[in-house]
């Protein structure tokens, strides 16, 4: 909502400077966006009149001027404007004017013609985006002038932000309210003359819904001049508001809007017929809206305004092109009624239009503004482009002014939001600014809000209003009773700072991807789709995080980073048969060195086990054993591909991204793991065991097994045997070739053993080292290694 | 007598001329050992008359601990540039990098929200969670959004079917807490958000922190009293300057926004402000009655707060991130700025 302080000023006294205004407003909760002048700085401008215009002797486009501008003699001025003709007065800026864009005004000769100064159109004093001509003064204005000053150009506007509730200040008349409620000074509502009525012309008028459209007012003109001139005080103030002038009759709906907040619409009387309906659409109807450009298909969710035969406009929201009026309509239909925002909720949106009236009746008008509206528009019109009026054509009766349903308000209650308590007489005196009716009662009041508030419905609304006029900022601060505070989650912090720690950088991906990335990486899921994607790289969401890990890793290593350790947390979306999972992950991207670049030589390069050993030290204090399994995953590469497993439950994978999927993706060789953050985080609280104080022994063997035996299985195999005096089990070298047969490989253990209770001797270490020797010999046919 | 200095000044120069260990130990062997020749010294004793025995003895055992003495510090120069040279082969480059892990980091956004979840914490409000996609009912319905209203036309939702959508905002966390506590209540939910709009200072997902405490005694100056402690903490700056603007949001009534002193230029007005001096950073008011209602807490019995922040701007203004999109884009190089120390 543009507001122009002069504007206001002819409904309330105004005396802050226009910033203290709009901070005032701000922190009334109609925040302030901007504040602009009215006009650009411009000085030497006046009002011209136009006496004589001679052709140019040497130039065909040019017209030699004589311009009354409060000098002794008319000046001379040369103007190549179209529409320049004696009698016509336009801004004239005499030499010394400085415009817009510092453009200084000297004396100059133009064709050899000496000109004194430029006539100018509103384009080149900065009142309008475009101009055809100069701009036309009306006849009323005196010659030299200021043109400032004719015009009230030293006006500000107030451009103010409304949030939805507070649809009454979509017009001045709200706006003013709202200020003399803040500034605590009393409103002088204009008053304006009877229309009179001298017609006997009358439309017959009837409302199908009365829920939908309670009121319904109509009224007939004849003899108007479409042609009329909008005065200029009228244009200038539409200029102001931000909308564009473009015909006298429309000019005067729209300007009633913005002064009261009431939308208005005129139809081309002889362009319909005698009987206006509103009714709900039909199916196969179709309208199209003004300006020609969009038809609509209407449905039975759309109210409009027909008349016999068919629908003339899309209730509150927009006219028909074929009942508009023109330029040389003489008849006209007023159109001011009320429609209930339930009536027009999303129905502009759902044709794709958003009008000002759609605006204003979504959020809700005053009703009592009907009546109000329509004496207004039919005294201007009257006043603009003559001809006669008839009597209104109503449906509904004319509201009271204030709300029947009564809202109570308690002192106890003001107290108990708010903290603190307001004095009976600031109660008061606010609600009753507000336009609010406060009756005294036993515990407090007893309110009717006015018409115009629409968010005014319970004793909360009423609280809101009592602590935004008094002022957020003066009501107390405290803080609430102390509770014990709140220990913050240690598992998935505690992971994710060991990563960090780890070189890991956390990664934020978004949560939809594209769908071919999702079927690559995921084949066997139907991933949940958006109904309406920003666009088709997102536009699934995701079933698991590689996808953008992959993405993030191509990214970087594009940027020369190839040395990468990602690691995200968050969430994965499965359909399945019940509906939908929703799984926190934590899932991690490795690839290049395994150590920083430095002077000792080549670094090794990051590997499986890289990615191994990550997992293993995420699941360090999973609650159960933590196992491998060979398995194949479709993103990943056919021979380096593990489940990993806790107490033998799948919680997730690690392995190499498939070399199709390097090179769709475009990154170098990574390795990757997905584990279910659940699973990982929920570790138990550590339990203390006690410490031996006896030494342990430590007795190394190589056993030759068959190149088929994975490693895991033999010390799993070992860790089955439970043997009390085996501490650890180290696998310190894996060995194949010279000296063993092709299909055979020799694992080296380091067992650790230790007691409890004594030194160990070597009948100890002989007897746990047969033990395993010869499980592993029953399980693997493993052989000692000579 | 004579022979014996004369010995002494030998074994001295040998001493003195033994290299390394080993040429020492001969000399020890030369002079002290069993055979030596001062050992021999002590020998040549009994010819001598039993008078003048235990002057000459002294004299020998003297000179043989002269000469211990010597080989002893010879010894120890010995050992010290033995240290020495060792010393100066194993010298380094200390100038040369040290060796390390690669550094990594955590998300800014991460360690926003784990400062905003200390803050809290400390005040006693618990983490709680709930689904990005979520159904209507929760994410509007509950909240006091019914259907067409223009709030909705706010939230540029992405939507799955006639039911689901992806959470606009992390509100629906306080339906959720609330159908499964009673009050008294105090929960934060952190966590990720999707809107339909993308442009320079929009992301279509980014991260919210919902924040709900009620109790039978709550009221809008703990509202305040909360937030302005919490901004000041977050800032680290005690004279941070607050405002509270009366706005509208569907659940909450009365509705706040807060702006806090711009903190990029302190209030003068400049660019990251647009020059008012301030900066909206979150979202509050009262729990709207109808919202206690669809839970079915009384609210009579029991008032409360309700405020959400955007954690983006919040991570922005601290750091002095000037791109929203950078926290989405994951560059390594971005990332590592916010590297924790120790």
């Amino acid at each position: 909502m543009r507001i122009s302080v002069q504007w206001l000023q002819e409904w309330l006294q105004i005396d802050e400077t226009p910033e203290a205004l709009g901070h005032r407003l701000t922190m009334a909760g109609l925040e302030l966006d901007a504040l602009e002048p009215a006009a650009p700085a411009f000085s030497g401008v006046r009002v011209g009149h136009v006496v004589a215009v001679e052709p140019h002797p040497d130039a065909d486009r040019l017209r030699v001027c004589r311009v009354e501008a409060g000098e002794a003699e008319p000046l001379t001025i040369v103007c190549g404007a179209p529409n320049v003709h004696q009698g016509m007065r336009a801004p004239v800026a005499v030499i010394g004017a400085v415009l817009p864009g510092d453009f200084r005004i000297k004396r100059s000769k133009l064709r050899g013609v000496a000109s004194e100064g430029m006539l100018c159109s509103a384009r080149e004093l900065g009142l309008a985006e475009d101009a055809a001509g100069l701009m036309a003064l009306p006849e009323g204005l005196e010659a030299g002038v200021d043109l400032r000053e004719a015009l009230g150009l030293d006006d500000t506007i107030l451009e103010v932000d409304l949030t939805p509730n507070r649809a009454d200040c979509l017009g001045m008349r709200g706006i003013a309210r709202e200020c003399s409620a803040l500034l605590d000074r009393a409103l002088h509502a204009p008053e304006w003359p009877e229309p009179k009525v001298s017609l006997e012309a009358r439309i017959a008028v009837e409302s199908g819904d009365a829920a939908a459209c309670p009121l319904y007012g109509a009224r007939v003109f004849e003899g108007l001049d479409a042609k009329a001139a909008t005065p200029l005080w009228m244009t200038e103030r539409l200029r102001r508001a931000g909308v564009r002038p473009l015909s006298a009759i429309v000019d005067v709906t729209n300007y009633v809007m913005l002064e009261l907040g009431q939308p208005l619409h005129a139809f081309d009387a002889d362009r319909i017929g005698d009987q206006i309906q509103v009714r709900w659409g039909k199916e196969g109807e179709a309208l199209t809206l003004l300006g020609g450009d969009q038809t609509v298909k209407l449905s039975p969710q759309d109210l409009v305004i027909a008349d016999v035969e068919r629908p003339l406009a899309l209730a509150g929201v927009m006219g028909g092109a074929d009942s508009a009026v023109s330029d040389t309509t003489t008849r006209v239909v007023l159109e001011c009624a009320h429609f209930a925002p339930r009536a027009l909720a999303g129905r502009a949106r759902a044709h794709g239009l958003h009008t000002d009236a759609s605006h204003r009746f979504e959020r809700g008008v005053d009703p009592t503004l009907v009546a109000q509206a329509m004496a207004r528009a039919t005294q201007l019109l009257l006043e603009i482009c003559g001809g006669r009026c008839g009597p209104v054509a109503q449906v509904g009766e004319s509201p009271a002014t204030h709300g029947e349903q009564a809202i109570g308000l308690r002192s106890e209650r003001i107290q108990r939001l708010l903290g603190v308590s307001l004095e009976a007489p600031e109660v008061e005196r606010i609600l009753q600014a507000l336009d609010c009716r406060v009756e005294r009662a036993a515990d407090g009041w007893t309110v009717h809000a006015p018409r115009a508030r629409f968010d005014l419905e319970r004793e909360e609304d009423l609280v809101e209003e009592l602590a935004r006029v008094h002022g957020y900022d003066a009501l107390p601060q405290t803080l609430p009773k102390p509770v014990a505070p709140a220990l913050p989650a240690t598992g998935l912090r505690s992971l994710r700072t060991g990563l960090s720690r780890q070189g890991f950088h956390e990664v934020i991906s978004f949560s939809f991807i594209a769908r071919e990335a999702a079927s690559a990486f995921y084949p066997d899921v139907e991933p949940l789709a958006l109904a309406n994607p920003i666009s088709s790289d997102l536009a699934v969401m995701r079933p698991g995080l590689w996808p953008g890990l992959v993405t993030t890793a191509a990214y970087n290593q594009a940027r020369q980073q190839s040395d990468l350790r990602l690691f995200e947390h968050g969430l994965r979306f499965v359909p399945d048969a019940s509906g939908l999972r929703q799984e926190p992950r934590l899932a991690g991207l490795l690839g290049g060195r395994a150590s920083l670049e430095n002077w000792e030589g080549e670094a090794r390069r990051l590997d499986f086990f890289d990615a191994k050993g990550v997992v293993e030290g995420l699941c360090k204090r999973v609650d159960g054993t933590l196992g491998f399994r060979m398995e194949r995953h479709p993103a990943l590469h056919d021979g380096q591909s593990a489940r990993v497993l806790v107490a033998g439950a799948a919680v997730g994978w690690v392995g190499r991204l498939h070399p199709a999927l390097c090179e769709r993706f475009d990154v170098e060789p990574v390795f990757l793991f997905d584990l279910d953050a659940a699973a990982v985080t929920h570790a138990p609280v550590a339990q203390f065991t006690p410490l031996s104080a006896y030494p342990s022994i430590r007795r190394d063997l190589a056993l030759v097994v068959a190149d088929t035996v994975a490693a895991g299985d033999v010390l799993a195999a070992i860790d089955e045997l439970d043997l009390e005096l085996l501490q650890d089990v180290r696998l310190f070298d894996v060995y194949q070739g010279k000296g063993l047969n092709p299909d055979e490989k020799s694992l080296a253990l380091g067992l650790i053993l230790r007691a409890f209770d004594r030194t160990l001797g070597e009948q100890d270490v002989a007897g746990v080292t047969d033990s395993v020797v010869q499980h592993l010999q029953a399980q693997f046919n493993a052989t000692l290694r000579q | 007598m004579e022979q014996l200095q004369q010995l002494v000044a030998e074994a001295r120069e040998r001493i003195e001329g033994a290299t390394d260990l080993k040429a020492l130990d001969e000399v020890r062997v030369h002079y002290l050992g069993k055979k030596g020749a001062l050992t021999a010294q002590l020998k040549e004793l009994g010819k001598l008359p039993a008078e003048e025995r235990p002057a000459a003895g002294q004299k020998v055992n003297e000179a043989k601990t002269e000469v211990a003495g010597l080989i002893e510090a010879r010894k120890e120069a010995l050992a010290q540039s033995a240290l020495a040279e060792q010393l100066a082969g194993e010298k380094v480059d200390v100038t040369l990098p040290g060796r390390r892990l690669a550094d990594g980091a955590l998300h800014p956004i991460t360690q926003t929200l784990e400062r905003i979840e200390a803050f809290f914490g400390g005040l006693g409000f618990q983490v709680a969670e709930g689904p990005e996609v979520e159904d209507d009912f929760h994410n509007f319905e509950a909240l006091n959004i019914p259907e067409h209203h223009p709030a909705r036309a706010m939230h540029d939702t992405f939507y799955f079917d006639a039911h689901r959508v992806l959470r606009t905002h992390t509100s629906p966390v306080q339906i959720r807490t609330m159908e499964q506590q009673r009050p008294p209540l105090r929960v934060i939910a952190p966590g990720r958000v999707y809107r339909c709009d993308s442009d320079l200072t929009h992301s279509p997902m980014f991260h919210q922190v919902e924040g709900l405490c009620v109790d039978t005694d709550i009221t809008f100056a703990d509202l305040r009293g909360v937030l302005s402690a919490f901004l000041q903490a977050f800032f680290d700056r005690d004279d941070l300057a607050t405002r509270f603007r009366p706005s509208y949001f569907p659940f909450t009534e009365p509705s706040a926004e807060v702006d806090i002193q711009c903190v990029h230029c302190g209030g003068e007005g400049c660019r990251v402000c647009s020059h008012t001096g301030w900066l909206e950073v979150m979202g509050c008011g009262m729990v709207h009655p109808n919202v206690l209602g669809h839970v079915g807490i009384d609210a009579e019995q029991y008032t409360g707060f309700a405020f959400g922040l955007g954690v983006e701007r919040m991570a922005m203004l601290r750091h002095g991130v000037n791109d929203l999109r950078l926290f989405f884009d994951n560059d390594i190089r971005f990332i590592g700025q916010f590297g924790q120390t120790g």
